[in-house]
């Protein structure tokens, strides 16, 4: 007989495929993972804490690096709370600018998702398409915002700088160009017998589990749960746009990569029609007081970020800086769910399951 | 030439002859080394939308891999203080020796072969497996975790996918009646065999690129899961002899695989006035094209997944080709 | 809390600049005597190394020293001598500033009348110093001007010119300030008794404004004569922002004269509430005054404008369907608390006991007609008087959300997890616990996440102090 041994096999927080600073430190038992505990913190920069000594402006450029991949979504967040604590009402131009920038970087933060995660099963060509269609949305944002990556352009009230000129026909041309390659992506990979193998039927929960667990946006609809906060509690000037929220059934790995390619797709929807209703003229910017004071009070808002719902709470006590300020962060909360996934799970499903929640450490530490 | 050397009484001058003539064939396989690794980039680069490396050596990168190499020979050689030492260091001379040795049998055209034995493709077989010894002791003495793991998947796939390595050229073997590859090539002079034998071409190539630890088969250097597998720890010239190992059977399987299926040096009908060599170069880099064209294209298969592949559908298929071919061959020889 | 510590800022920079008044005018006075133009280089240096020496006594200390060796080897070791009395005389004068006005405090608490609110005295002490020490910056600016005209140097005097604009227009300010003051408190005094009162309380205050404003444009037009055209639009600048904020002051103050006045009117009352009522409301003019006087203190105009009469929140029925249902299951005082948080888009907020929290969480999920299914964000918050757990819960049941606050004790902070009811509550409740000091009874693995296994302290707390090795 031969006799085993359960291996301590510690991955990351330097590794290839753990999409960040994080660790897992897996007991396996030749090639199956008997127990999986995930350790975090090692992107922990204290948003929180800086936070209460800023004052909102300032913090703005902190949410930026929270999910550095949609950083426009962390913008709105924080922008959105202090609007509905303070009572503020933002020009229609400003509300559209808002809506474009952040659809534009969910397509991109789906797309970079959706080349690393074949990247992760091997496949590399699929990584240097998927970054050559971000980088022209990123060209996009930099003309706006003047940042690839860290835009720091919504400001509580509106946004900080206009559309140049020609930028919207940049996103109008963008949008057919894009659908085009989607199609090309689906013919690549989604129908590849060696990709289905590895991610259907891995990593399945169900919708009991994924509400018991908190989780959100793309994780919660792949098991069929119809929630989008975009359509079920609009913000913003999402009620004025069609679009459909995609959902599966199955709750495995491939699922989710369904729901995730879908939302691409309906989220080019939504840019088209911004871009036809888009006003011409128009403030981007409400009167506020060059000193923005938080009133007395705490406020919670949540919005629909491109891996789930990102939340962002504020007690105030009337001065310019926050009392308390906390960002509900999806994959904080996305990540929970990964030890019971583990359990009993052959290590190179491992990959395919991390990489199908789709974290981002700066998100998951903040 | 070669067979007069060989039936030639053995003495120094022979012997220097022989070692002169694999010192210039082991040139003319790292010549194709260089540049084939300058090609997989290259092409692959073309597939992803990129160029590839356009820096050294002209527009084409042509000297990359001399300065690769370079850099990896001038490079500090790192020994991890509990790793077993005699076996660390013999590890890549194991997995590099054999590939090496098999291109002894290979007939590249009808004068240039070095050994033309009757049992030709049995000696590919048999001296191929002798390099996952040398994974395995790799990813052994390297006392890592990520590298033992990588070493143990590499010689299960390894051995798993030889079975239906051979099986699948049992058909061409009942054509032929002969192992050695020179006859192989000669009963092809009529049809090439893998239009005579398309299943087992198929089978063939799919446990060829798993031998040769390639995508979709490459989990035993599966970047993303395994750090590198199992050759995790090495680095400068050991690592660099475990590319080239990888590399060379890259060459042979190529060839193998042109002599065995298409033909070898045998020109296409009407186009017998281009000499034999140029024919062969050109079919093995069809072959090699369509590796790189897999690298650029699969994803990877899961460990488990690749083992049952090889034993649930390869081998049955090489199986069924067996009973087929030889079914076929008697009810044509009835007729 | 931090009012009170820019009362200890004011108190320090008043002492400070008293210090500085003082030293100057001795400078004046030996600048009289000796008349050379050297001394004013050392009257600067001394202005310098003295306002260094209020902050870090030990850096002048060491400067001193330093320049006790230069000097002693240049050879003029009378000067450092001269600036080592000086040194020992500022620090006697500041202790004896310091406990005049720490007499003159309890002097004014002494005489302050019983029934005003507490702002209004510690106003008035403020007022007490700042008079003090507007005093002091007035002479030391009559100094400064001297030293101006005497001199020739162009930098310094741009340098003094500031300063003296600086202590001019704080000197107008205060005064201005003081004087709306007292107006308002004799109007406050008066306003307890008549309905009519909050009518001219709100004339009255609507005049004191515009005196006020009046006053301070007069200021500045002194302060830029005095100046002449040294190009500095600071102070100009501050004046203008603090006019304007003492404009929005006074609009506010007037907004929430009125609206308490309307409040008063609308509410059930009898005279005894309607003058109490007024007398709320007197004692937040009062208040709002005092917030306005204290404009150059860091602009802190009324930031609470008071609601405006509210209208009942649609979710108002999902609040009280709420509080019916777990009081009726677990009895009347399981929530101290439960209202429809308005600046949070109308979301129901119940405040339960520590107590009962649990059973509040487990029937919030475990009801049917509740049914909070989704568990959307757990934290917890410092508020120096207590702690707090805010859990946020949503139901795709009905579509609705809630809102569970439960407030903890500052120095024991501990509470029952959710956790074994929502699992995603798990990792929050780790950071809540790590980054807080809240722990989580019934939790199965509270750990710090975050930070560290061997981290000291709970960093998200107010008074966290970083502990940094090399320090």
């Amino acid at each position: 007989m031969i006799r085993t041994e359960e291996m301590l096999l510690n991955v990351g927080p330097q590794h290839p495929s753990t999409h960040g600073v994080f660790r897992l430190v897996l007991k396996i038992d030749g090639e199956i993972i008997i127990e999986a505990k995930p350790v975090i913190g090692y992107l922990h920069r204290g948003t929180e804490k800086l936070a209460e000594n800023l004052q909102f402006t300032q913090i703005i450029p902190y949410t930026d690096r929270m999910d550095y991949i949609s950083a426009m979504t962390n913008n709105y967040v924080i922008c959105h709370a202090a609007e509905t604590m303070m009572n503020i009402q933002v020009p229609e131009k400003a509300e559209y600018l808002r809506i474009l920038a952040m659809e534009l970087n969910r397509v991109a933060s789906h797309l970079l998702w959706w080349g690393t995660f074949i990247l992760d099963f091997g496949a590399t060509s699929p990584l240097l398409y998927a970054f050559r269609d971000r980088e022209m949305i990123l060209n996009l944002l930099n003309e706006l915002s003047g940042a690839r990556l860290t835009y720091n352009y919504m400001r509580v009230g509106g946004v900080k700088w206009d559309a140049p000129e020609g930028w919207l026909e940049k996103v109008r041309d963008f949008v057919p160009y894009m659908r085009e390659e989607l199609k090309g992506y689906h013919q690549l990979v989604t129908g590849n017998e060696i990709f289905l193998n590895r991610t259907k039927g891995v990593g399945k929960y169900s919708k009991e589990d994924a509400i018991n667990y908190s989780l959100s946006g793309p994780n919660l609809r792949s098991t069929g749960v119809k929630w989008d906060l975009r359509k079920d509690e609009p913000y913003s000037i999402y009620d004025r746009f069609d679009f459909d929220v995609v959902t599966r059934e199955d709750g495995d790995a491939y699922a989710r990569y369904e729901c995730r390619l879908a939302e691409v797709e309906e989220s080019l929807k939504i840019i088209e029609q911004a871009v036809e209703q888009f006003p011409q003229e128009g403030e981007i910017m409400a009167k506020v007081p060059k000193i923005l004071k938080a009133p007395k009070g705490e406020t919670f808002v949540r919005i629909e970020g491109a891996r789930g719902e990102i939340g962002c709470y504020i007690a105030g006590d009337g001065k310019k800086e926050p009392y308390r300020l906390k960002f509900r962060r999806p994959s904080f909360y996305n990540l929970q769910i990964l030890p019971k996934l583990l359990e009993g799970e052959n290590i190179s499903n491992l990959i395919a399951i991390l990489g199908a929640v789709d974290i981002v450490l700066g998100e998951v530490d903040g | 030439m070669v067979q007069d050397l060989l039936h030639s009484s053995p003495g120094l001058a022979n012997f220097g002859i022989f070692f002169l003539l694999a010192t210039v064939l082991l040139l003319v396989i790292l010549g194709f080394v260089t540049y084939g690794i300058l090609a997989e980039r290259k092409v692959l680069g073309f597939m992803q939308g990129r160029y590839g490396p356009n820096h050294l050596g002209g527009r084409w990168g042509l000297l990359q891999t001399v300065s690769d190499v370079l850099k990896l020979l001038l490079k500090e050689d790192i020994i991890p203080k509990a790793a077993d030492r005699p076996l660390f260091i013999i590890a890549p001379v194991i997995a590099f020796a054999p590939s090496f040795m098999v291109m002894a049998t290979i007939p590249l055209t009808d004068n240039l072969q070095f050994a033309d034995l009757g049992i030709g493709l049995l000696y590919y077989v048999a001296i191929s497996g002798m390099s996952v010894v040398g994974f395995l002791l790799g990813g052994w003495a390297s006392n890592n975790k990520f590298s033992l793991l990588g070493g143990m998947r590499a010689a299960s796939q390894m051995i798993s996918y030889e079975i239906p390595l051979v099986m699948s050229v049992l058909g061409i073997i009942l054509l032929t009646g002969s192992l050695n590859l020179n006859e192989i090539v000669a009963a092809q002079e009529g049809v090439w065999f893998i239009l005579l034998q398309p299943v087992a071409f198929v089978v063939f190539f799919i446990a060829a690129v798993a031998e040769l630890n390639r995508v979709p088969f490459d989990l035993a250097e599966a970047e993303n899961e395994l750090v590198a597998g199992f050759h995790t720890e090495y680095s400068g010239f050991r690592w660099a002899m475990f590319m080239l190992a990888e590399y060379v059977y890259m060459f042979a399987m190529a060839s193998l695989i042109t002599v065995v299926f298409l033909g070898g040096w045998l020109p296409l009908p009407f186009l017998g006035f281009i000499p034999g060599a140029v024919w062969f170069a050109l079919k093995f880099s069809l072959v090699v094209y369509i590796l790189i064209w897999f690298r650029a294209t699969f994803p990877r298969i899961r460990a488990d997944k690749l083992i049952e592949f090889a034993w649930k559908v390869l081998l049955p298929v090489a199986l069924a080709n067996i009973f087929l071919t030889a079914l076929i061959k008697e009810l044509l020889e009835l007729f | 809390m931090s009012g009170e510590k820019d009362l200890e800022q004011l108190k320090k920079e008043a002492v400070a600049k008293a210090k500085a008044a003082a030293a100057a005018k001795r400078k004046a006075k030996e600048l009289a005597e000796s008349g050379s133009a050297k001394n004013t280089v050392d009257d600067a240096d001394d202005l310098a190394r003295q306002k260094a020496e209020a902050v870090a006594k030990a850096k002048a200390a060491a400067a001193a020293k330093r320049k006790e060796k230069e000097l002693a080897e240049s050879g003029s070791a009378k000067s450092t001598a001269d600036d080592a009395d000086d040194l020992a005389r500022q620090k006697a004068e500041a202790v004896a500033k310091a406990k005049a006005a720490a007499a003159a405090k309890r002097k004014e608490k002494e005489l302050a009348e019983s029934g005003s609110a507490e702002p209004a005295a510690s106003d008035e002490d403020d007022l007490a110093k700042k008079k003090a020490a507007a005093v002091a910056k007035a002479k030391a600016a009559a100094a400064a001007k001297r030293k101006v005209m005497e001199q020739a140097g162009e930098s310094t005097e741009a340098g003094d010119d500031d300063l003296a604009k600086k202590k001019a227009a704080a000197v107008a300010k205060a005064k201005a300030a003081a004087a709306a003051k007292r107006k308002a408190m004799e109007q406050a005094g008066e306003s307890a008794e008549a309905a009519e009162a909050g009518d001219d309380d709100l004339e009255k205050k609507k005049a004191a404004a515009v005196a006020k404003a009046k006053a301070a444009a007069a200021a500045k037009r002194k302060a830029m004569e005095q100046a002449g055209e040294s190009g500095s639009a600071e102070p100009a600048a501050s004046d203008d922002d603090d006019l304007a904020k003492k404009k929005a002051a006074a609009i506010a103050k007037a907004k929430a004269a009125a609206a308490a006045k309307k409040k008063a009117a609308e509410g059930a009352g009898d005279g005894g509430d309607d003058a109490k009522a007024k007398a709320i409301a007197a004692a937040k003019a009062k208040a709002a005054a005092a917030a306005a006087a204290k404009a150059k203190a860091g602009g802190k105009a009324a930031a609470s404008a008071p609601a405006e009469p509210e209208q009942p929140s649609p979710n108002q029925k999902y609040l009280d369907k709420y509080v019916k249902i777990i009081t009726e299951h677990l009895g009347p005082d399981v929530l101290e608390d439960s209202y429809i948080n308005k600046l949070s888009k109308d979301v129901p907020t119940l405040v339960a006991k520590p107590e009962s929290y649990k059973k509040v969480a487990q029937y919030l999920k475990y009801n049917e007609s509740l049914g909070f299914d989704y568990l959307s964000e757990l934290h917890g918050t410092d508020f120096q008087t207590h702690m707090e757990v805010y859990v946020h819960l949503y139901s795709y049941k009905n579509r609705q959300s809630v809102a569970l606050k439960v407030k903890l004790d500052r120095d024991a902070p501990v509470i029952d997890s959710v956790q074994p009811l929502w699992a995603g509550a798990d990792w929050p409740e780790c950071e809540t616990y790590d980054l807080l000091g809240i722990k989580f009874t019934g939790h199965p693995n509270l750990r710090r996440i975050m930070l560290g296994e061997d981290w000291i302290g709970h960093p998200l707390r107010k008074d966290y102090e970083p502990y940094d090795v090399e320090v």
